[in-house]
């Protein structure tokens, strides 16, 4: 390296801060970012052979046409909503968990032992308790990871990675071994959960909508309007103040933790005895990852979170739909999603600072 | 005896992906960069260097393009977090979501292209992927079918972790990625060029996790295209730099420890002990958590993740 020169010279090109952007011309940037990322994706698909405008169009409307076609795609959101929602509270807090994959298993895993072992219980109360099993499981998941953070300073990001993948053998060890279900021929799956123990319809959609809509404004209104939203966004922007104002740094992350594992963990709970009606290792199928990134792109708003996972679950359901239209690959719905992440992860820098040119060639 | 150099002798084959993927990480968390993509640059490389041993059935061809799409997959992440100062975490993950389906989307475009029900190697390719045994190392009693009896991959992979130890550890340019991944601040203000330092080393690291997703689909997978084919490989090897406390001459042992966890269920005698398979294919991740607990309990600065990674460096913002 011999970078280290006495004369000094100013870069072509060279990053500078901004001031802070107004809200409404941020929120264009971002349409305008999205606008070219839909763009780049119909160039794509152009690139395959096929009329982007049309293949669009189906995926939108094969998400809506019909009430089986509805039904399919409140089944990918309301999962996708609940962990977004889950993950939010932690990255509000600057938490880098990226465990929600876990704590989404767990939760199916608690709750599908009263599924499948105390479905004679009354329906409702089995739904309930089946649902605070859930939450629990998740946020024993959650918990651990904040356990070792604020008690040794263990690397969370790391820590929740690995939790992902001991949920998912949890699993796996069931349905091998305890709750394998003899009546599967060997096959090494659990059984189907009694009708009683199903989450039924509620306007003919899986009745996870209501949760989820209800744990919309619950999160909005934590984050906004009590005392310990106001704490954990203190906590994330910098433990130092939130000590010097009193407040118990550990106990808020671990409380944080627990109630963002809870909401993942009942997503899991959801997914299993309202669309699975089984537990399988599919069960969180990356939902926990493209949380994160939903709570991200919305800027862990949570009525924007609700928007952007329409739209995610509209190309998740969409790119089945098209697949069976024109013969495109059930995979371009993650090229697609990729692209458009890409972009507007890319346009969040202009949000913050902007390149400045060297002027007339002139070093100081 | 035997039963136990066969043991031995998968997990070295099983952990060779595992090496090369970890290997990557490495050289791209030593600059201060948590690239989460591993998986999707992993699956890039990997059906870049099938398709192209695919159409040119030369291995080498193979490798060198799984190296190129890696770093390319890699050059998507350095743009974004390196000049744009995208959350790390967040590009990451994108890129894992994003590789791995466009390698299963163009697994299926070149499939049906080619008007195949399957996309098969041709024998004469993987009759150059058959073991290679070493003259005269190879012929000593046990160790030499166990060290020097096995395909181009396994060298390879060890020699690069060999040169990639020597790199970081003993030569000028690894000393200024280490400091770039430390103490950005320190580092620029020492003169060293930050960016230059950054996208080498995490297009380097994402070149060689590419030639790691080849391994998978050009060896373990037999010379069939499969879908998905990463399996989680890339997230493993993600925990494994851990393990491997961000040395890379330590990536060989620990690829290979991790290697025998994956095969360890088939040679643990049914007779003796029966543990269920989920149990073992747990431990690794259950040991790797361990280590993590156990390594920040004893706040060791020699064994914990560099200090600047997971943050961008802005030169205004200290």
């Amino acid at each position: 390296m011999n970078s280290v020169k006495t004369k000094s010279h100013e870069p072509l090109i060279r990053v500078v801060k901004k001031p802070e952007m107004p809200t409404s011309k941020a929120v264009i940037l971002r349409i305008a970012s999205f606008v070219l990322a839909i763009a780049v994706g119909g160039l794509f698909i152009l690139a395959i052979g096929h009329n982007p405008f049309e293949v669009y169009k189906e995926m939108i409307m094969g998400c809506f046409r019909s009430k089986i076609a509805l039904q399919g795609t409140v089944k990918i959101i309301v999962p996708l909503l609940i962990t977004s929602l889950g993950v939010t509270l932690a990255y509000k807090m600057k938490f880098w968990n990226i465990g929600a994959e876990g704590q989404m298993l767990m939760g199916g895993i608690f709750a599908s032992y009263f599924a499948l072992f105390q479905s004679d219980m009354p329906h409702w109360a089995l739904l309930t308790v089946s649902f605070l099993a859930g939450c629990i499981g998740g946020a024993i998941w959650g918990i651990i990871p904040a356990f070792f953070k604020v008690k040794f300073g263990t690397n969370e990001t790391l820590f929740t990675l690995m939790l992902n993948y001991i949920a998912l053998y949890v699993i796996d060890f069931l349905r091998h071994e305890t709750w394998r279900d003899p009546g599967a021929r060997g096959f090494p799956k659990i059984a189907s959960f009694a009708s009683n123990a199903r989450i039924g319809a509620v306007f003919d959609l899986q009745g996870g909508w209501v949760i989820s809509l209800i744990m919309v404004v619950a999160v909005f209104v934590l984050l906004k309007y009590t005392k310990f939203g106001y704490e954990i966004s203190v906590v994330g922007e910098s433990q130092p103040t939130a000590r010097y104002a009193g407040m118990n740094v550990k106990k808020v992350v671990i409380l944080t933790m627990a109630l963002s594992g809870a909401i993942c963990g009942s997503a899991g709970m959801i997914k299993a005895m309202g669309s699975d009606y089984t537990l399988t290792l599919g069960l969180a199928d990356g939902v926990g990852f493209t949380a994160i990134i939903v709570a991200w792109l919305a800027q862990l708003n949570p009525f924007v979170i609700l928007l952007i996972t329409v739209f995610f679950s509209i190309i998740e359901k969409g790119s089945g739909v098209i697949q069976s239209t024109f013969n495109i690959s059930v995979f371009t719905s993650d090229v697609l999603q990729g692209i458009i992440l890409f972009f507007i992860i890319a346009s969040e820098f202009f949000t913050r600072y902007s390149f400045a040119f060297r002027k007339g060639g002139k070093s100081k | 005896m035997t039963m136990f150099i066969n043991f031995l002798y998968a997990a070295i084959t099983s952990g060779t992906p595992l090496m090369f993927g970890t290997l990557g990480e490495i050289i791209t968390e030593k600059t201060g960069n948590l690239n989460l993509g591993v998986e999707g640059m992993m699956a890039i490389g990997a059906i870049a260097g099938f398709y192209v041993g695919y159409t040119t059935n030369s291995v080498i061809l193979a490798v060198i393009a799984s190296f190129i799409a890696g770093i390319f997959a890699a050059l998507i992440y350095a743009f974004l977090t390196v000049t744009l100062k995208a959350n790390q975490n967040v590009t990451g993950l994108t890129l894992t979501i994003f590789g791995v389906g466009l390698a299963n989307f163009l697994g299926d475009f070149i499939r049906t292209a080619a008007g195949e029900t399957t996309l098969q190697l041709s024998t004469e390719f993987t009759a150059k992927l058959a073991t290679y045994k070493i003259p005269l190392l190879g012929d000593i009693p046990y160790i030499g079918h166990l060290l020097f009896d096995h395909n181009p991959f396994v060298y390879f992979g060890v020699i690069i972790c060999i040169i990639a130890g020597i790199y970081v550890k003993y030569t000028r340019a690894g000393l200024n990625m280490r400091a770039v991944g430390e103490n950005p601040a320190a580092a620029d203000a020492a003169g060293i060029n930050i960016n230059f330092v950054k996208y080498f080393n995490v297009l380097l690291g994402g070149g060689i996790c590419g030639i790691g997703g080849a391994y998978i689909s050009l060896v373990l997978c037999g010379g069939v295209w499969t879908q998905s084919c990463i399996d989680g490989l890339g997230w493993i090897a993600v925990a494994l730099v851990i393990f491997a406390n961000w040395n890379p001459f330590a990536c060989i042992l620990g690829s290979f420890v991790f290697g025998a966890f994956r095969v360890l269920k088939f040679y643990v005698p049914k007779d003796v002990i029966t543990i269920p398979d989920a149990i073992f294919d747990m431990l690794p991740f259950l040991i790797t958590a361990i280590v993590l607990v156990i390594t920040s309990i004893r706040k060791s600065k020699e064994r914990s993740q560099p200090a600047g990674c997971g943050v961008n460096y802005f030169r205004e913002e200290r």
